[in-house]
């Protein structure tokens, strides 16, 4: 089980570097999507196999899909790449510099410590639990977060609607 | 001869890969006989006996072809792309339950791939993965009528997906499950009238077999490879088995969704008096015999189901036109979406 966690953190890393470092925009995208699958993978591990299904469908099998999209439409030649000032360069390193002292701050004081086989409950994770503990515990938070879904899809609505007098092509 | 549970499971995991590569082979000649058949022709028969080795001549000639490698296209991922849309399609047919379970002995084999309790989820992902190799061959062969034929591929699946998914809610609210092999053997309940799923769910099946239609590409939705105004859509660029591959992995992916249908639908395995059968059997050959040979007969059933619902597949291609683009778009999201919700509230209510 250890040398599967290993396997998949060594090929989530290194299709996560292959995202920031790829020159090719779309090798950047099937690169995100290999990582998406591997977190499935760690997903899996934990024993969370609605989270795992999930992820794949609703990231991999449509948010990137469109990503791929919008990509192919772009005209993707080395002198239409743009060129970022020193300046935004500088703030992207403190900003992901800082966020990186934040997670090892955070992550630091952590005990590592594994289940007790005997009290462990196998069903945990499972779509059925999951739904009890959503509709039952979190019942105001998730209706909450599927009235601002709502919202943003009302206001996608708004901004992608033809205005009246507008051509159609 | 002993072999230990998941050694039998890999086996019956194999045996599922040969017969979708099977069926796979003969869909095409099937689709031939069907055409020439619906339009009054031979259709073909020069060979082998009624033309049964036209699949392996079609291999040949694909094998011998010239591979051909577009300017300016991207090697590696026009390369990758068929081979990504032939393992999204053979991915999908693992969790579906082909029967009950054999017993011999002490082993119980599962005629089934892997046995998850989020199936259904694993069937919609790795549908929703089957457009990448699409997509990735048509960009990469750096044509315009490719790129267009893996867009149009992109925004059908996508579209076409919602409602799919919407369709299959409502399955979920009567089943409660997302285990195909719970949904199969809550279709058929020994003693009572159960009936299959279609007659609970006549409007999420008609949703979800148009959806299955788009999802696969097939006509009247085979707008990605439209060669009237495509040239040959995303494949236009490829040749030889690469080309091969992906006509493959359409009909891979129509006995899918065909036996994703059977299960969800009409009862996967199961057939009308089969307990009674196995009761009638169970007094002169034994419990253990009469269940495996109701679970044989259930497996013929459940591939009586899929073979029909391919050819339903092939019947619709060879009668209906084309839709056009807007046409597509609107149906998808005027009509099939709203009608699958208002399916779900037909189910809650």
């Amino acid at each position: 089980m250890s040398s599967l966690f290993f396997f998949l953190s060594f090929v989530a890393l290194f299709s996560a570097l292959g995202v920031v470092l790829a020159k090719n925009p779309v090798h950047s995208v099937l690169f995100l999507i290999l990582t998406f699958f591997t977190i499935s993978g760690h997903y899996l591990l934990l024993n969370a196999q609605f989270l795992a299904a999930v992820n794949i469908i609703v990231y991999a099998g449509a948010i990137m899909v469109l990503f791929l999209f919008v990509i192919m439409f772009l005209n993707l030649n080395a002198d239409t790449e743009p060129h970022k000032s020193a300046l935004s360069k500088i703030a992207a390193a403190i900003a992901g510099g800082s966020l990186l002292l934040i997670l090892v701050a955070a992550l630091r004081d952590i005990q590592p410590g594994g289940v007790d086989a005997s009290t462990f409950d196998s069903q945990i994770g499972m779509v059925d639990r999951l739904g009890m503990v959503l509709y039952k515990q979190y019942m105001l938070p998730f209706e909450l977060v599927s009235v601002l879904f709502i919202v943003a899809m009302v206001g996608a609505m708004m901004l992608g609607k033809r205005e009246t007098g507008e051509r159609n092509f | 001869m002993e072999l230990p549970a998941l050694g039998w499971q890999a086996l019956v995991i194999l045996v599922v890969f040969g017969v979708s590569l099977l069926i796979a082979t003969y869909s095409t000649y099937a689709e031939r006989v069907i055409a020439a058949f619906l339009q009054d022709r031979v259709g073909p028969d020069r060979a082998g006996p009624f033309g049964l080795l036209q699949p392996l001549a079609d291999a040949v000639k694909l094998f011998t072809k010239e591979e051909f490698f577009p300017a300016g296209s991207n090697r590696a991922l026009f390369v990758f792309g068929p081979c990504l849309a032939m393992v999204t399609a053979l991915m999908a047919s693992a969790v579906i339950p082909f029967g009950n379970y054999l017993q011999f002995g002490s082993t119980i084999i599962w005629l089934q791939g892997i046995e998850v309790n989020i199936g259904m989820l694993y069937v919609f992902g790795v549908v929703s993965l089957g457009v990448y190799g699409i997509m990735i061959g048509g960009w990469a062969s750096n044509n315009k009528f490719s790129l267009l034929g893996a867009i149009r591929a992109a925004s059908q699946n996508i579209s076409y997906e919602l409602a799919m998914g919407l369709s299959l809610i409502a399955v979920l609210m009567i089943s409660e499950t997302l285990s195909l092999r719970e949904i199969t053997l809550q279709q058929s309940v020994p003693g009572e009238w159960q009936f299959w799923n279609i007659v609970k769910q006549p409007l999420g099946f008609i949703i979800f077999i148009v959806c299955a239609f788009a999802e696969t590409n097939r006509t009247p939705f085979d707008l990605p490879e439209c060669e009237t105004e495509l040239v040959g859509g995303y494949h236009t660029e490829y040749s030889s088995m690469k080309m091969g591959l992906y006509l493959f992995a359409e009909y891979i992916n129509v006995f899918v969704a065909s036996a994703v249908m059977s299960v969800l639908y009409f009862g996967g395995f199961n057939f009308p008096f089969q307990y009674e059968l196995r009761a009638f059997l169970a007094e002169s050959q034994g419990m253990v015999t009469a269940h495996n040979i109701v679970t044989g007969l259930g497996v013929v059933a459940i591939f009586v189901k899929i073979f029909s619902f391919i050819f339903f597949f092939m019947w619709v291609r060879w009668t209906l036109p084309r839709f056009r683009y807007d046409q597509l778009m609107r149906l998808g999201w005027t009509i099939l979406i709203p009608l699958a919700i208002f399916n779900i509230l037909l189910t809650g209510g």
